[in-house]
């Protein structure tokens, strides 16, 4: 019998189920894989239960935590896909305010008690249930996602990269971006992308969350370098919530 | 439950962005509840790029979205170089604009193909589709994969994407990539003309419903307005400059969603491929027009659930104007051209029409270029209210067909609104 896989989001852009529908014919192919029995954005249907559930976004109130609680206890196996919902993303760049009802002003002047609009600091995925499987970025990438199914039909381990972007990006011949001037955090990254930012001219902003024991070292050599200090990049690491512990 | 008692509650609409609950009550004949709530979780973008640098809050504010995070790149970059006074190269305007219309056939064709045609043809999804209507539906992936490698080509990553940057491109396509871009936009019209046959051929399905509202969108002396303009209202005489965009959108709160409504010179308004066609139909290119009279789509046109035809007369005009563009960078040939630019303090206002109508982004900078302030304002913001006007005009004069009927029409309805919940919500 096919595994039956679910999709579910939380607070995000929805554009890692975008990428999902621009895997294009491969969907065909996937769908002769899988049993898709509950994707709000694609088809009408739900299940009681799912042996895969793919999770997308972050999770910002108590209603969705319970959600999410329900899900997981539904889900054989649970994905955290995307840098929402894998790390936080840019959502947790509110948390850095320290201060919930002032972001909520902010956005919301005087209508910020509204019942409605209430919310508390953003929480990855995995700070809310246990997740078996990660696939980072903002978005994902269509072949890691794609990698990434076919293990979990196939019973096998999917294979995550373990190394920083820095490694990609030189096998790709890449001008290094800090020599170009920029500040990259592509020394500290989890690689899989690609390294598609610096290939396009573009400093990597850790949207992948941090490599497992990333080389602080080589970091702080890389800094001394170029004559930069941790205070240059320090704002960078707040974009995708990268451990601040990282650039220490 | 008697006949005339109808109780419909869905929660979660499907087969659109983002989550939207539909509510109606009726007894006894008697309309009690008409009501479409949005109880998306708000992420707090304005919030978030305040204290941010000039350059950080494109990479953020594109996160708004990932159906239009290009259209969201636009505006965001659009509102920093007025700000600062800075102008682009003709070459970067061709650029953005293969970007802005590639992201619109991308939108619309997943709108039509996977999202509105499963209701016409009486399926829940395109999943079926694939093995009824096998070849549909390879023609709606091969011009849906067209869209999305222009703008892998172009901005180095279809959603969220790389190069675009304040005042140009961090990277420009070569030659060589453009010629095969432009090769297949010529071959992408018999392939148009055909999703076009498709849709004629189910289009007796929509159902038909008028109501007359206010239509605003941008509009350009020039062309049929996506990229560039000033805004146009049907309620106004004479067009608004884009810095006064608040006495338009008039946003406020409402208890039932947590995305703020808005309207103008009525209680709601329309923004969207209709309201485009509606404020702009005589600047389509001639085949756009051709298909808009072939499909029977003719200004002013009241029908909400219309707006998807008018996607696809707009996924035409998208591929002929694309080509213009091609040939343009070819007969030109692209260079890369290195952008500097100094911050200054100031406010600056964007406006760009997306797939979903038209989209502000409002900033102000201090002296160094840091983000004090933000506004931004979605499309699918200035259309709730409407959605929820045309409900209770709708649910009252037809509640004679039953629940279920009843419930798709409406179900449908929001659909053909193509609505970016999460978006709208942010």
């Amino acid at each position: 019998m096919k595994p039956k896989v679910a999709f579910f989001d939380f607070a995000c852009c929805e554009g890692c189920q975008l990428q999902v529908a621009n895997l294009e014919e491969d969907i065909l192919g996937l769908v002769n894989l899988v049993d898709v029995v509950e994707f709000r954005e694609v088809l009408t249907g739900s299940a009681p239960e799912y042996d895969v559930s793919f999770i997308e976004g972050s999770i910002t109130r108590p209603e969705d935590e319970a959600r999410l609680r329900d899900i997981r206890s539904r889900s054989k196996v649970l994905v955290s896909y995307g840098a929402c919902a894998a790390t936080g993303g840019v959502n947790k760049i509110k948390n850095l305010w320290g201060n919930i009802d002032k972001v909520k002003k902010e956005v919301y002047d005087k209508d910020a008690a509204m019942p409605h609009l209430e919310t508390y600091p953003t929480k990855a995925v995995h700070e809310v249930v246990k997740v078996d499987y990660f696939v980072h970025g903002c978005p994902i990438t269509r072949s890691e996602f794609l990698k990434v199914v076919k293990a979990l039909v196939f019973g096998t381990t999917p294979d995550i990269p373990q190394y920083p972007v820095c490694v990609e990006c030189k096998m790709l011949g890449n001008e290094c971006m800090y020599d170009k001037g920029g500040v990259c955090l592509g020394p500290v990254t989890r690689a899989g992308c690609n390294a598609i930012c610096p290939s396009n001219n573009v400093s990597c902003e850790g949207c992948r969350g941090a490599v497992p024991n990333p080389n602080n070292n080589a970091m702080h050599e890389v800094l001394a370098k170029y004559k930069l200090s941790v205070d240059d990049i320090k704002r960078q690491f707040t974009m995708y919530a990268l451990d601040p512990e990282v650039g220490k | 439950m008697s006949s005339n008692a109808i109780h419909i509650d869905v929660h979660h609409v499907t087969r659109v962005e983002g989550h939207g609950n539909i509510l109606v009550d009726i007894d006894n004949g008697e309309v009690k509840t008409v009501r479409w709530s949005v109880p998306e979780a708000p992420r707090f973008f304005e919030a978030m790029v305040v204290g941010r640098d000039c350059t950080e809050v494109q990479p953020i504010t594109s996160r708004i979205c990932g159906i239009c995070s290009i259209g969201h790149t636009f505006s965001s970059l659009k509102a920093t170089e007025s700000a600062f006074g800075i102008t682009i190269s003709e070459q970067t305007r061709r650029l953005r604009k293969i970007l802005n219309h590639g992201e619109n056939l991308q939108s619309h064709i997943l709108h039509v193909g996977y999202l509105a045609l499963p209701d016409l043809l009486k399926v829940g999804s395109v999943i079926p589709l694939a093995t009824t209507h096998k070849d549909a539906v390879l023609l709606v992936v091969k011009l849906h994969r067209l869209a999305n490698e222009t703008c892998d080509i172009v901005g180095g990553r279809t959603t969220h994407p790389i190069r675009t940057c304040i005042g140009g491109f961090t990277k420009v396509p070569t030659e060589k990539e453009l010629a095969g871009l432009l090769a297949r936009f010529e071959s992408a019209i018999p392939d148009l003309k055909t999703l076009a046959a498709v849709v004629k051929s189910v289009a007796g399905g929509l159902p038909d419903f008028v109501r007359e509202t206010e239509y605003v969108s941008l509009t350009d002396p020039a062309e049929y307005a996506l990229y560039d303009g000033i805004i146009k209202s049907t309620d106004v005489e004479g067009a608004i400059p884009v810095d006064q965009y608040l006495r338009v959108t008039n946003e406020y709160m409402n208890s039932q969603s947590t995305a703020k409504w808005a309207k103008f010179n009525r209680e709601s308004y329309m923004a969207g491929a209709l309201a485009r066609f509606n404020n702009n139909h005589t600047q389509l290119p001639p085949l756009a027009k051709a298909v808009a009279a072939d499909l029977g789509l003719a200004a002013p046109c009241c029908n909400p659930y219309f707006n998807t035809v008018a996607q696809v007369v707009e996924c035409v005009h998208s591929v002929e104007k694309t080509i213009e563009h091609l040939q343009w960078l070819i007969d030109k040939g692209v260079k890369n051209e290195p952008v500097s630019f100094k911050p200054r303090e100031g406010r600056g206002v964007g406006a760009v029409e997306v797939p979903r109508g038209i989209l502000f982004h409002d900033y102000t900078y201090d002296k160094n270029g840091k983000c004090v302030k933000a506004n931004c304002i979605i499309p699918t913001n200035q259309n709730h209210a409407n959605i929820q006007l045309d409900m209770d005009k709708l649910v009252p004069q037809f509640k004679d067909r039953g629940k279920d009927e009843l419930q798709l029409m409406l179900e449908m309805l929001v659909r053909a609104y193509d609505p970016c919940i999460s978006c709208s919500t942010h």
